[in-house]
């Protein structure tokens, strides 16, 4: 069979070709290769490709295969091409973190996630763009030039994680990892109309992912579909030692309820929420036109209301850039990354090394991390915000006694152009206006494609909000959405 | 509250990053603007409210003590920028500008 095209098929469908003999890993990887070859230079989804490690995981599949290994054994992502953020280590690669600071930084271990992925049998196709460290909404914050939304060239595909969004759009690949601190998964997935889960916290291991801000990170995965997505968490959570907040659960299968009937499944509408300034009626339609579809399918819609969810967005740039001034402390030019060559003495050398190394974005969020940590600063900012994390939780907590599900937009607009915000800093910020409060409770939050907006026909993205650990009902109630809409990731001139 | 340009300098030198007087000029405007945004939570009376640091109650992750294996010596010098004899080498810490001001 030499017709499939990895655009056009999920991992699951890409891996039962594979482990069927209907086609072999190497064809799989070859095709991957050759799909960013020739849309690479449009996109710029990658900072770096890696032919080689995906060939020799293609060969060794085959190898397997070749052995009698069954379709059980290799396990539902064999032979998947996928990729992974550039902030995720995997030995052999270097980890750039999209900033002039690690530039040649040469991975040293292998992030678990990642561990987890290639354990699976799936084929590694390289490291993909992001803003730097993970601080933006768009990828214009790389170092290394911003990634295109397959979408619209024209038009960002969000951020952090705009590669891992953009290269499954691009379908150059069939899955990635990203990052979510304050939105950076669910945002691009929204921008780039693909499937884009952050799992609840303590879900993955975060060891080997470069932190940002550790109360709120969390890995997940970028797919076309759900069933894709709920494999790939199946196949990356679990308890690591090397990650202390990483929680030990009971093995479940998050593609349990993909298909069953969602009747009685309770999904709340914050109305609040959705007088939020600046969000796009059309999206706003989006979400009362898909509670309908929900409710004609049989779920009860009702109504609730998030008091303090908008005080996420403040409490967030406090706790985000606090938590990532201690954490970029590290970079300090002595062990690994970015040093000048003519310090003065240790002091000078931090100083220059620091401010040539990171770029203008991660310089701000140092600076106002720095500051609402400094002597005199920190009951009003960092005390204060986390006090805010308290009651967004409690609303959450609340909710959650009533109903399965929360359903909002993802984010206040479709993608927007280059440039559009890069003047503002905190109109970028606002971007992540219905994600953050997620991230700062823990919660699952996963976007989910509806349609493209009439106005400038980009995706549309919803996000399903969840309780601590309902991964299920999440996948459960995206896929009845995905039923309904089938809504596909990779656009038309693209497949 | 707002921030005075020697503020923002001070900020610099704690968080160790060498700008020049465009980028603290710069900054200036750029963390007020933020800070008027992010002063929202002031607003908010949390006298009462305990302060929550993780969403997820984690309590004494234990492990075992055991020896494993961890980096060797040439895979934790691997991105050193300067190195001799299998250790890195850095400028000198004792005197000016060895420590704080």
């Amino acid at each position: 069979m030499s017709n499939f095209s990895i655009a056009e098929l999920s991992a699951a469908e890409i891996s039962k070709l594979v482990t069927s003999k209907e086609v072999t890993a190497r064809e799989v990887a070859e095709q991957a290769i050759s799909r960013i070859d020739a849309h690479e230079k449009d996109i710029h989804a990658f900072n770096q490709i890696t032919p080689d490690m995906a060939l020799a995981a293609a060969d060794a599949l085959d190898e397997k295969i070749a052995g009698g290994a069954t379709a059980v054994e290799l396990g539902p992502l064999a032979g998947a091409p996928v990729a992974f953020k550039d902030n995720m280590n995997l030995v052999g690669t270097n980890t750039t973190c999209s900033s002039k600071m690690l530039e040649s930084y040469q991975s040293t271990y292998t992030c678990t996630a990642v561990q987890h992925l290639l354990d699976a049998n799936t084929l590694p196709l390289g490291k993909l763009n992001m803003d730097e460290f993970a601080f933006g909404s768009s990828t214009e914050n790389s170092a290394f030039g911003p990634t295109k939304n397959p979408w619209n060239t024209d038009c960002v595909p969000g951020g952090s994680s705009g590669g891992s969004a953009a290269a499954v759009a691009a379908g150059m690949v069939c899955a990635t990892l990203g990052s979510d601190t304050g939105g950076s998964i669910r945002q691009p997935g929204a921008f780039t109309g693909t499937v884009a889960c952050k799992p609840t916290y303590g879900r993955v291991s975060r060891y080997g992912c470069v932190a940002f801000a550790s109360s709120l990170d969390q890995i997940g995965p970028f797919t076309k579909t759900v069933e894709d997505n709920a494999l790939i968490l199946n196949a990356i959570c679990g308890k690591d030692d090397m990650d202390a907040t990483s929680v030990e659960r009971e093995p479940e299968d998050f593609t349990a309820h993909l298909g069953d009937d969602i009747t009685g499944m309770k999904i709340a509408l914050p109305t609040d929420m959705l007088e939020t300034q600046g969000l796009d009626p059309e999206i706003k339609a989006s979400i009362y036109e898909a509670a309908e579809k929900l409710a004609a399918a049989g779920a009860e819609i009702g109504e609730i209301s998030l008091p303090h969810a908008k005080y996420g967005l403040s409490a967030y740039y406090v706790v985000g850039p606090a938590e990532a001034s201690s954490n970029l402390a590290r970079f300090d030019g002595i062990r690994y990354g970015h040093r000048v060559e003519d310090a003065e003495d240790v002091l000078d050398l931090y100083m220059r090394s620091r401010a040539e190394g990171f770029g203008p974005e991660t310089i701000r969020r140092i600076m106002i991390g720095t500051y609402a940590l400094s002597a005199g600063y920190y009951d009003a900012y960092y005390g204060k915000a986390q006090k805010v994390r308290t009651v967004i939780k409690q609303d959450f907590d609340d909710a959650f006694k009533d109903f399965d599900i929360i359903l909002t937009p993802t984010t206040p607009t479709t993608s927007f152009k280059f440039g559009s915000k890069t003047t503002d800093p905190y109109a970028m910020y606002l971007s992540d206006v219905f994600t953050v409060a997620v991230n700062l409770a823990g919660n699952v939050g996963l976007s989910i494609p509806v349609g493209c907006a009439k106005a400038d026909n980009m995706p549309i993205g919803l996000q399903l909000i969840g309780d601590h650990f309902q991964e299920q009902k999440v996948f459960h109630v995206a896929h009845a959405l995905e039923d309904i809409y089938k809504f596909h990731s990779v656009p038309a001139n693209l497949k | 509250m707002s921030l005075s340009k020697e503020e923002v300098r001070h900020v610099a030198l704690l968080a160790r990053l060498g700008l020049d007087d465009d980028q603290i000029e710069r900054l200036e405007g750029e963390l007020n603007a933020i800070l008027d945004h992010i002063n929202q939570i002031s607003q908010l009376d949390l006298d009462a409210v305990e302060p929550t640091t993780r969403s997820i109650p984690v309590v004494n992750a234990m492990r075992e003590d055991v020896v494993r294996p961890g980096f060797d010596r040439e895979m934790a010098l691997l991105n050193a920028p300067d190195r001799e004899d299998g250790a890195i080498v850095i400028p000198r810490i004792v005197g000016p500008g060895g420590g704080d001001q």
